[in-house]
């Protein structure tokens, strides 16, 4: 039952997400793409790059357009692509909501103190793995195009990567500049 | 009291429709609206709100959102809160995936997106290296990111086992320091 699943995975990644977006993809890429297989690794790609340039966070932005396209993909109508897309949304939602909740104030009471700093200093470096694991998971020949077969493309690719992280590191140009400048390359050079 | 929910739930979703990216662009606007413009919390709360968001798992702009709602409406303010947030987002990937399905075939449409996803990945590689500042690595913990980072992608290891794994021997290794000091 495709609505379930949905509403399972995505409580799992709302659950399990520290560290903020990026750190997020990898669980995503993960559980949508390599264990679930309702998107493909480009259309993955797609999306955070959808994701950087419209409202919202990146995870909410995955469990709706993942929502949609998982249900659309399993033959149902339109509508209930929707809700689908709803549904998914909402379940990233509701662990962490109930956990603001809760121990909200007994967060607070002890952020400051060792034992949660003792936590976080593990578990920071982790994340930082867990981001690089999703950088290097999408390079792809899905998002790279293959060294053999199509050559040209993959030589254009690694130009834009380099091209995209030098900007993004060293002269700090916004993401949603850099995608619209790749994705005009993109159109003037293929 | 029905129309101060209303103004809420309008609020954020202003705060939601206007940051793109999501995440810590937020935190300026939300500082904004809610401390200056609507006092519905002083600085000193909004402060101690963006630490718990920071450690608690979930997205930030939905924690920082459901905490502030219920902070100064109770729970239906925090349900409120987080829904008007994340509103104006859902509706956009609503729109764009009926759309770009249709168009996701077109000639140019793919042209565009061969140019955009090698620089989505880089986008991801960025930061990378400025958390790695943040997050205290130094070469006596680079093999944590390293390990994790492996056992991800050669072992396909979920990366949730990777973040229960990290955080219980943090806990674990903090309290073997400590009693190593008594």
């Amino acid at each position: 039952m495709i609505f379930l699943q949905l509403f399972i995975v995505f409580t799992k990644i709302g659950a399990f997400n520290f560290g903020g977006g990026y750190a997020m993809l990898s669980l995503i890429h993960n559980e949508v793409v390599e264990k679930n297989q309702w998107l493909t690794s480009s259309e993955f790609t797609d999306i955070v790059a959808i994701s950087q340039s419209t409202p919202g966070p990146i995870g909410i932005n995955c469990a709706t357009y993942t929502g949609y396209t998982a249900v659309i993909n399993e033959g149902y109508p339109e509508w209930m692509a929707v809700l689908g897309a709803v549904l998914a949304s909402l379940s990233v939602l509701w662990v962490p909501f109930l956990l603001m909740l809760t121990i909200s104030k007994i967060l607070l009471k002890y952020s400051k103190t060792q034992v949660v700093g003792n936590i976080f200093s593990l578990l920071r470096p982790a994340i930082v793995g867990l981001i690089a694991a999703a950088a290097i998971l999408l390079m792809s020949a899905d998002n790279f195009g293959s060294p053999s077969q199509s050559t040209f493309q993959f030589i254009v690719s690694i130009i834009i990567f380099l091209f995209a992280f030098i900007g993004t590191r060293l002269y700090r140009i916004h993401p949603i500049l850099m995608i619209i400048l790749a994705g005009l390359a993109g159109l003037v050079i293929y | 009291m029905h129309y101060e929910l209303l103004k809420m739930f309008l609020v954020f979703a202003k705060i939601g429709a206007f940051t793109l990216g999501g995440g810590y662009a937020m935190v300026p606007i939300m500082e904004r609206e809610i401390v200056d413009r609507r006092q519905w919390l002083t600085r000193e709360e909004f402060m101690d709100i963006l630490i718990v968001a920071q450690s608690t798992p979930g997205l930030f702009a939905i924690n920082m959102a459901s905490h502030i709602g219920n902070k100064a409406r109770g729970v239906v303010g925090g349900i409120i809160g987080s829904l008007g947030v994340a509103l104006p987002s859902i509706l956009a990937i609503l729109l764009i995936a009926m759309f770009f399905r249709a168009f996701q075939d077109n000639i140019y449409v793919e042209r565009i997106f061969m140019g955009v996803r090698p620089a989505v990945v880089a986008l991801i590689a960025a930061p990378c290296f400025s958390m790695a500042r943040s997050a205290h690595i130094t070469l006596s913990n680079l093999w944590i990111p390293i390990v994790a980072c492996l056992l991800i992608t050669l072992f396909g290891i979920s990366p949730i086992w990777i973040i229960l794994v990290a955080g219980l021997a943090g806990f674990v290794w903090g309290k073997i320091k400590r009693e190593e000091k008594e």
